[in-house]
């Protein structure tokens, strides 16, 4: 009979009770989320794809910017525990009639509320938040900022892949200046063990970036060479009105990752993607679709990921017996 | 205060004897293996589930299919706890309909883990019966729930702690009863 490794039955939890950043937070937290995200991968698989774990919890997911994957992950990974929610977008509510973001928050959780979901272009606004509500708040991207739930998908599907994350070599290529994606990723997977850097444009390169343990490339074709991994980040078409880019057909053929210009890559490289694809600016669809590409592997345990996040950080206050 | 030493109600030799006993009442009770699957609740009762699934072959000479369950996402005091315990894998790796699961635990006390660990079998499909086996019995029940095929029936007041330890994670097979909080303390 086939021997199972079944770990001991242990209780963990996580420091905050809030999910704002991956700054600052530990490996074995980090590992713990996604142990948690492992088997709850397991039930998205199964035949009814849903569990009663957070019945008595009501989550509000707020959305002040456009998201298409992020919100349906998260609202699936709510449904899948059995949880109520209520999603909002900015443009369809109050906010239009000058509603301040505390007045919105406090209002809302006065109609009883566990847990509010919010993305906002303001860097700091979970923070913010977080401080004036009792309910718990998950960061689903702020500005420029953090994408927290983003990077640790993204360290999942890495760990799944390669087993272990000590040493991984991973690139970070594209617009750094303005990607939480980015900051995410490096704040997780420097603290899992993993040797990071980055390569844009000098003008999309943020100013000392070197001290977030990052080593920063401006030439691809160095950034490429004997990586493991390379993370693509979206051109920002809304952020990039700035003139920080002479046009987009230079970034395509400075920094656009084509098919050639893998060639420097370790065997058994991976490319990776947080969507949305601008198809033949930042990658070409050839890459995209290669064997190699992992982006909709990250869809799918995007929602394990928030599923593990929703089920740790709703335990109880405090012990009841 | 030094700690009060268990006292050994069930030993190796016994344990085994209870085995063997369920999987022969479980037989003479199904007429046979014949559409019998078992799943073992997570860490002990998932070994006695293959423990009790191995007689089974060996008496019947077939291979029935085990199963692994975690409930931790079917309790009902998920938002009582301080700390969120870990959730394990669920493995069944079979079709539960129309099948008849013998569901496995070490103990069986408020029959809370047994309501949950049913409403998880129910949503993986609709099995044609279910029945429970389980090594100790040892009262206060807090729900409607009873047990088919039990290995030892052991008395117990509430303050009391029943602590099953399995070979396979403990180093040894035997069954104590202690007066104490927590089981891990005695582990």
């Amino acid at each position: 009979m086939k021997k199972r490794n079944i770990r001991n039955q242990k209780t963990k939890k996580l420091k905050s009770k809030h999910l704002l950043g991956l700054e600052g937070m530990e490996k074995q937290e980090i590992d713990l989320i996604l142990d948690t995200a492992e088997s709850f991968k397991e039930i998205l698989m199964r035949p009814i794809r849903k569990v009663p774990t957070l019945r008595a919890v009501t989550v509000v997911n707020l959305f002040y910017e456009p998201s298409t994957r992020t919100r349906i992950s998260f609202e699936l990974a709510e449904k899948r525990l059995s949880a109520d929610l209520v999603s909002f977008s900015a443009n369809t509510s109050s906010v239009k009639k000058g509603e301040t973001l505390k007045d919105t928050v406090k209002n809302i959780e006065a109609m009883k509320i566990d847990v509010v979901v919010i993305r906002h272009p303001s860097p700091g606004a979970p923070h913010f938040i977080a401080r004036y509500l009792d309910s718990k708040v998950i960061n689903a991207g702020d500005g420029a900022h953090e994408h927290p739930t983003q990077a640790l998908l993204d360290i999942f599907t890495l760990r799944e892949k390669y087993k272990k994350l000590k040493g991984l070599k991973v690139t970070i290529v594209g617009d750094i200046l303005h990607s939480r994606v980015a900051r995410s990723n490096i704040w997780g997977l420097t603290t899992m063990g993993a040797e990071v850097c980055v390569c844009g444009p000098t003008t999309l390169m943020p100013y000392e970036i070197e001290r977030m343990g990052v080593k920063a490339y401006s030439k691809l074709d160095q950034a490429l060479e004997g990586r493991d991994v390379v993370m693509v980040l979206r051109i920002q078409l809304e952020r990039q009105k700035s003139g920080l880019l002479p046009s987009l057909r230079e970034y395509t053929n400075t920094f656009g990752i084509t098919k050639d210009r893998l060639k420097g890559l370790n065997k058994n490289f991976t490319i990776m993607h947080p969507g949305p694809l601008n198809r033949g600016i930042e990658i070409t669809p050839e890459v995209a679709d290669g064997p190699y590409s992992v982006i909709l592997d990250q869809v799918t345990n995007g929602v394990a990921i928030r599923m593990a996040i929703l089920y740790l950080l709703s335990g109880g206050e405090k012990e009841v017996e | 205060m030094p700690k009060p030493k268990p006292v050994v109600i069930i030993d190796q030799k016994i344990l085994h004897h209870c085995l063997i006993r369920i999987a022969h009442e479980i037989i003479e009770r199904n007429k046979g293996a014949r559409n019998l699957a078992i799943i073992g609740i997570k860490t002990r009762g998932a070994y006695l589930a293959e423990r009790i699934a191995e007689i089974i072959n060996s008496i019947e000479k077939v291979e029935i299919p085990v199963g692994l369950m975690d409930i931790t996402l079917y309790r009902d005091d998920v938002q009582d706890k301080l700390e969120q315990p870990i959730i394990q894998k669920t493995e069944i790796m079979f079709d539960v309909r129309g099948k008849i699961i013998i569901l496995v635990d070490d103990v069986l006390f408020t029959g809370r883990t047994i309501r949950a660990a049913l409403d998880q079998i129910i949503d993986f499909g609709r099995p044609k019966s279910i029945q429970l086996a389980v090594l100790v019995d040892r009262g206060h029940r807090e729900l409607p729930i009873r047990a088919d095929y039990i290995g030892k029936n052991i008395p117990t007041s509430k303050d009391q702690l029943v602590i099953v330890k399995l070979k396979e994670i403990d180093s040894e097979d035997s069954v104590s009863v202690v007066k104490g909080k927590k089981i891990r303390d005695f582990r």
